[in-house]
């Protein structure tokens, strides 16, 4: 067989779209892997739909005023650092005012039951979260078994696309190195994280596959903050969803938040 | 024919020179900024994209003044075009390497850029942003240089490219739509929450970019033999005024539809770019000075005499370019910002370092520029003989 230079020319251009045919069929028909997919603990906490309901009422009559348990604890079991500026604040569960936390929703002369109390806000894991639909990597997903909304942070670029998705405030950017700023001892089971990537909440899911429900929810002595699979209907979070009026924030811009208040 | 581009004379070595200076000067920031992180820069957690990605934004609109030469050119066989529509490609050339260049300045995790590639997401805008970008850097390379090429032989360009230029101007508004579209479809961020976002991206753009393309002709005039021709420079001021009324007009809609309907989410980035909200007004004097320049450059542009004269069409031609930095450029991505979801304002200011790399990415552009130009003048100035 005659190999010219015009038909080794040909074999090789076909060769390269061959290389360039197998991503784009992956995209169109391929199997997806989601990022860190794991084979499931036997002992692990299993719900289809993670849901909590923050009771404030209860936080703010049967706590002690100033109690941060539910937020130390979070953010000491996450290695979460204190930066010690608003500017490149990292945080995943903390507190706001009335009107921050539901901005738009506050009448002039508020009730006295919400005046200047804190509000505990946290990544709502939406049903139809803006960050994982604007995410250019994945690394940013909705977990398919349970709906917790996760991140990667070894896949993350740093575009903080997902933060401008976010209509709540609820992701945070490691603007320069964290370890340093990891006050408490660390915690060795859980990663710290780098510099340059996008961090937030995660409803404590390495602690559901172990059988432990999230770490704030543990830390309330008063019982204020309620998790359960919201697809059960004997579950907690069912039974105080249909005994209580409750409200989500900005329920209005259809992402579907998991994070029920009652006031 | 790249040769070309280094062989001028003393003027133009020192030109060449100082871009590589203000290149060296941003570079070195930027190894700042690897080494310790966006920590250096204004960014926070409530405003999460800057002055990078800002310029990212208007760059992608004067990327825009390619169409709008080629489409008059080789749609409606508009011939004064026919010198220039070389200088359009090659402007689109260098505005879109430096959107590409902002977007990678302004990643947290610049070596994992790949896995846009690696990862792709149909559902996200910004991998759709990716194509459309890279493709259109492309087609006007490809199209640039073979023109260029068969100019400088004497030949017809090869029938191949017609396709390309006929594919290269729905390309052109897709590179708008969909970087629009990266900000209008996000929940939660009013000012950026509007449909006619991509109508306003177009208009700005096709103001924008052929100010800086008529600037150019001028800046070539003076210091080559080069002249894109009074039927051409007319014509293109022409795009340039009616691209202009469009984009005020778009920007009045906005401010109608937020402070009619009074709804505070719609009235609150109006507010802070115009009066200040809650006493933060860093922007107020910039956004101000953007209603001054317009409305100068469309009082020059509108009145005919002053459009066509060249005294008075460079500083309408600057106050257009000016103008439209300052609404897209500054303002309109900065005050999607704010707010921040809690309803709190926190301000941003760009830091002296981060002003470097911004600096020294658009002197990467002027030098893609200076260079590419360099290479399509000498082979037209040959041909004058």
């Amino acid at each position: 067989m005659e190999a010219g230079r015009r038909g080794f020319l040909k074999l090789a251009g076909i060769c390269t779209l061959g290389l360039a045919a197998k991503p784009a069929v992956n995209l169109l028909w391929g199997d997806h892997l989601e990022a860190a997919q794991v084979s499931p603990n036997p002992g692990a906490l299993a719900g289809k739909k993670w849901a909590m309901v923050v009771d404030m009422k209860k936080c703010w009559e049967k706590g002690k005023e100033g109690c941060k348990d539910c937020l130390q604890v979070c953010h000491r079991v996450h290695n979460v650092p204190d930066v010690g500026n608003v500017k490149e604040e990292i945080k995943w569960i903390w507190t706001e005012h009335y009107q921050n936390a539901f901005p738009g929703q506050e009448n002039e002369f508020a009730e006295e039951v919400v005046k200047d109390k804190p509000f505990i806000v946290l990544c709502n894991h939406c049903t139809n979260p803006p960050c994982v639909r604007v995410c250019p990597t994945q690394a940013t997903f909705k977990r398919k078994q349970d709906g917790i909304v996760m991140m990667d942070f070894h896949r993350c670029i740093g575009c903080r696309y997902c933060m401008a998705g976010c209509p709540f405030g609820a992701r945070s950017f490691n603007y320069r190195d964290p370890r340093p700023y990891v006050k408490q001892d660390l915690n060795m089971t859980f990663p710290t994280r780098e510099r340059g990537v996008v961090e937030k909440c995660n409803f404590c899911e390495e602690r559901l596959a172990v059988g432990l429900l999230p770490a704030c929810v543990e830390a309330c002595k008063v019982g204020a903050l309620t998790f359960g699979d919201q697809s059960d209907p004997k579950s907690p979070v069912r039974k105080l969803l249909s005994s209580n009026f409750t409200v989500r924030r900005k329920a209005e811009l259809g992402t579907q938040p998991n994070v029920y208040y009652i006031i | 024919m790249l040769e070309k581009a280094f062989k001028g004379d003393q003027r133009y070595h020192r030109w060449v020179l100082t871009l590589l200076g203000l290149i060296g000067l941003g570079f070195a920031c930027y190894l700042l900024q690897f080494n310790k992180g966006l920590s250096i820069t204004g960014m926070s957690r409530d405003v999460s994209w800057g002055l990078y990605i800002a310029q990212f934004t208007f760059l992608v609109g004067v990327a825009a003044s390619a169409v709008m030469v080629v489409l008059p050119y080789y749609l409606h066989d508009v011939k004064a075009f026919g010198k220039i529509t070389i200088l359009g490609e090659f402007l689109a050339v260098a505005a879109v390497t430096m959107c590409l260049l902002f977007i990678v300045v302004d990643l947290g995790k610049p070596m994992r850029l790949l896995n846009v590639l690696l990862y792709p997401s149909p559902n996200s805008i910004l991998f759709w942003d990716m194509i459309v970008l890279n493709g259109y850097l492309l087609l006007n390379i490809v199209i640039g240089w073979n023109v260029l090429d068969a100019e400088k032989r004497s030949v017809a360009p090869p029938h191949w490219v017609k396709p390309l230029i006929y594919i290269s101007i729905p390309w052109a508004v897709s590179i708008h739509t969909v970087t629009a579209f990266l900000y209008a479809g996000l929940p939660g961020r009013h000012y950026w929450l509007t449909a006619i976002m991509a109508a306003r991206f177009l208009a700005s753009a096709f103001c924008s970019g052929p100010a800086l393309l008529i600037l150019l002709c001028f800046i070539l005039k003076k210091f080559t033999r080069f002249d894109a021709g009074k039927e051409a420079i007319n014509k293109l001021s022409q795009v340039i005024t009616y691209a202009m009324i469009i984009s005020v007009f778009f920007v009045g809609l906005e401010i109608f539809t937020a402070y009619y309907s009074g709804i505070p989410s719609h009235t609150h980035a109006l507010q802070y770019l115009f009066f200040g909200l809650e006493g933060h007004r860093k922007l107020v004097p910039f956004m101000w000075l953007f209603v001054i320049l317009a409305v100068v450059a469309l009082a020059l542009l509108i009145n005919p005499k002053t459009r066509e004269n060249e005294k008075t069409l460079i500083p309408a031609c600057v106050a257009v370019f000016f103008s439209m930095w300052l609404e897209k450029g500054l303002g309109l991505i900065v005050a999607g910002f704010i707010p921040n979801p809690f309803d709190v304002v926190r301000e941003y200011t760009p830091t002296p370092p981060e002003i470097l790399i911004v600096l020294g990415v658009w002197a990467t552009g002027a030098l893609v520029l200076t260079l590419l130009y360099k290479v399509a003048v000498t082979v037209k100035e040959e041909k004058m003989g």
